[in-house]
């Protein structure tokens, strides 16, 4: 297995007014190209930490972070984000908003036409060719959440970061995108790290499970292989023993294992 | 005596018309009594039909009447509220110019102004002008003193919103010279320029500056996280950061720094012109009480509120166009 991303005792400290905060500690990961990862973990637990921190868009305090053989420096487009909020710009139409994206990345290689082109494949692989010149305020949530997938799917990104993407969204859409994405994954073939706090959404994508401890100091602790043969199929996967299994350990470990703090107290 | 006895009637009358064709729960015979003493009844056909058997389309017409009643109603429910306003302070002003000597009322004042409003732009050399000029001077210094201050102030408050240090060491400047009255500026124009024009201009840039640098800053320090970090993640040039994001997401802001400004601009112009003379509105008031011609500083008064009225509703207007909903 090659190692596409790898996180290498990465450990993450905040300064607060408090003193240090220490949100990470000794985290070992390594993904494969083509992976499709989900992190899973109690609110607070940091894993959204972790996916800036692959991101780029925050550095470790401790450790190291590699993408396909470099070091990861800094935010960028190979490293595309979806964020929990959509994100888009709302002065610019869902056409223009994708369109940012592409000409960031291929403006300088391709001409205006293969750049408009790019942008409309994007509105089509999640099916919003229609809502092209609609700005994001006219649309929906489960819309404005497709169209950050298509913009980050638009600038071919060797990973996608998702940050609970369909957290915000009510559970009939959430079931729909969830779909939606796992055939643009297969299609795509991208690497995926998704943040996550829903078991289901969790072991229905993933291939591998990343389960965090609590924090303060938080770190990794266990990871589940998910061995369902693809494409998977919600309804039958319903009833099928291995994905119960597979739901009941990630249950386990997260009520069990690592219930809330305060609940325990 | 006689005025206000025709006043008081006629405004009852109005008032009873109104709540009439607002369809205020009254008896048939009552309402019928009434149309006929007002004598509006061409008007008014639905509601005679209720009180007598008319035509045999009177539903028909009635049914489209009612719509048109419906909409006139609206509109006076809208506009009767700020006309009894201005009634009363007509009335107000009426009253207490009735005894005293100096001050001219209502009617004097518009007689004078049908005679000023005849002939705006004349001109008789460089004191007497028409009193359209007088206003037209008075904006083209409020435009120029706001202009550069819009210059200077719009990429200064983008530098305080983006650099920490800049806005740490800016800071306290502005929060010392803000408080100062704008006309505090002017003797340092007048002697730094030597001249009356400039230095009314200049009060205006000084005046003018510290919303706009404030507001832009304010912009630019609360544009959400999550659109800096799309451009980090795209890892945009600073370029497409500034007209793609920072500028459409601030504009709001300055925008409403904007309107702040010309409004204090349009309240300082006139005290500056009092005080260096030349051609303007300002100007003119006061040359029109040494003249004492005081009708003219009652007209000069209205022609300020409502140019200055014009600029505020323009500059919301501009402010519409630009709102962005961030949901």
């Amino acid at each position: 297995m090659k190692k596409f991303v790898l996180v290498e005792n990465v450990g993450q400290t905040f300064d607060t007014k408090k003193g240090k905060f220490v949100a990470l500690r000794d985290i070992d990961l390594s993904i494969a190209k083509g992976e499709f990862i989900a992190l899973i973990g109690h609110s607070g637990c940091g894993k959204s930490t972790l996916l800036n921190l692959i991101a780029g868009l925050t550095t470790p305090s401790s450790g190291l972070l590699i993408c396909d053989g470099r070091e990861i420096a800094g935010p960028g487009p190979e490293r595309a984000v979806v964020f929990q909020n959509h994100s888009l710009l709302p002065w610019l139409t869902c056409y223009e908003n994708i369109h940012l994206a592409v000409e960031r990345v291929f403006a300088a290689k391709e001409s205006k036409a293969q750049l408009k082109e790019r942008t409309l494949e994007a509105l089509e692989l999640v099916g919003l060719t229609h809502a092209e010149h609609k700005y994001p305020n006219e649309i929906s949530g489960g819309m404005k959440q497709r169209v950050g997938i298509a913009r980050a799917l638009s600038m071919q990104p060797k990973v996608m970061l998702l940050d609970e993407p369909f957290g915000a969204l009510d559970a009939l859409t959430r079931a729909k995108l969830q779909d939606e994405l796992m055939k643009i994954c297969d299609k795509t073939k991208a690497t995926t790290v998704m943040v996550t706090h829903d078991v289901d959404e969790a072991v229905l994508l993933a291939d591998r499970i990343v389960m965090m401890t609590n924090g303060p100091a938080a770190t990794i602790g266990e990871i589940l292989t998910i061995d369902l043969p693809r494409p998977r199929k919600r309804l039958e996967l319903a009833h099928d023993p291995r994905y119960i299994d597979c739901r009941a350990a990630v249950l386990e470990f997260l009520y069990d294992k690592q219930a809330d703090h305060k609940q325990a107290a | 005596m006689s005025a206000i006895t025709m006043e008081v009637p006629a405004l009852a009358n109005h008032l009873a018309a109104d709540s009439h064709k607002m369809a205020m729960p009254r008896s048939a015979p009552e309402s019928a009594a009434k149309v006929d003493t007002v004598a509006v009844g061409s008007i008014e056909p639905p509601l005679l039909a209720g009180a007598e058997p008319v035509a045999c389309n009177a539903a028909a017409v009635a049914a489209a009447a009612e719509a048109r009643v419906e909409k006139l109603n609206a509109l006076i429910r809208a506009i009767l509220p700020p006309v009894i306003g201005f009634a009363l302070l007509i009335g107000i002003w009426y009253l207490a110019t009735l005894k005293a000597s100096g001050l001219p009322g209502p009617i004097q004042t518009w007689k004078a102004a049908m005679v000023l409003f005849a002939d705006p732009f004349y001109s008789n050399g460089p004191n007497d002008q028409g009193i359209g000029w007088n206003v037209l001077s008075s904006l083209k210094r409020v435009a120029i003193g706001f202009g550069f201050a819009a210059l200077v102030g719009i990429p200064l408050g983008f530098m305080l919103g983006r650099f920490k240090f800049m806005n740490d060491m800016v800071n306290p400047l502005i929060s010392l010279l803000r408080p100062v009255s704008p006309l505090a500026w002017l003797p340092i124009g007048l002697l730094v320029f030597q001249k009356a024009d400039p230095a009314a201009t200049w009060t205006i840039f000084i005046c003018s500056i510290w919303p706009m640098i404030i507001n832009t800053a304010v912009g630019v320090q609360r544009v959400p996280q999550d659109y800096l970090n799309v451009a980090r993640v795209l890892a945009l040039s600073e370029w497409k950061i500034v007209t793609k994001i920072l500028f459409p997401a601030v504009l709001p802001y300055m925008l409403t720094g904007i309107r702040l400004s010309i409004g204090t601009a349009w309240l300082v112009i006139v005290a500056a012109e009092m005080l260096t003379g030349g051609v303007g509105i300002g100007f003119w008031v006061w040359d029109e009480w040494n003249n004492l011609k005081v009708e003219h500083i009652i007209i000069a008064i209205f022609v300020i509120g409502i140019v200055g009225l014009l600029l505020e509703q323009f500059l919301i207007m501009i402010a519409k166009r630009f709102s962005y909903e961030n949901t």
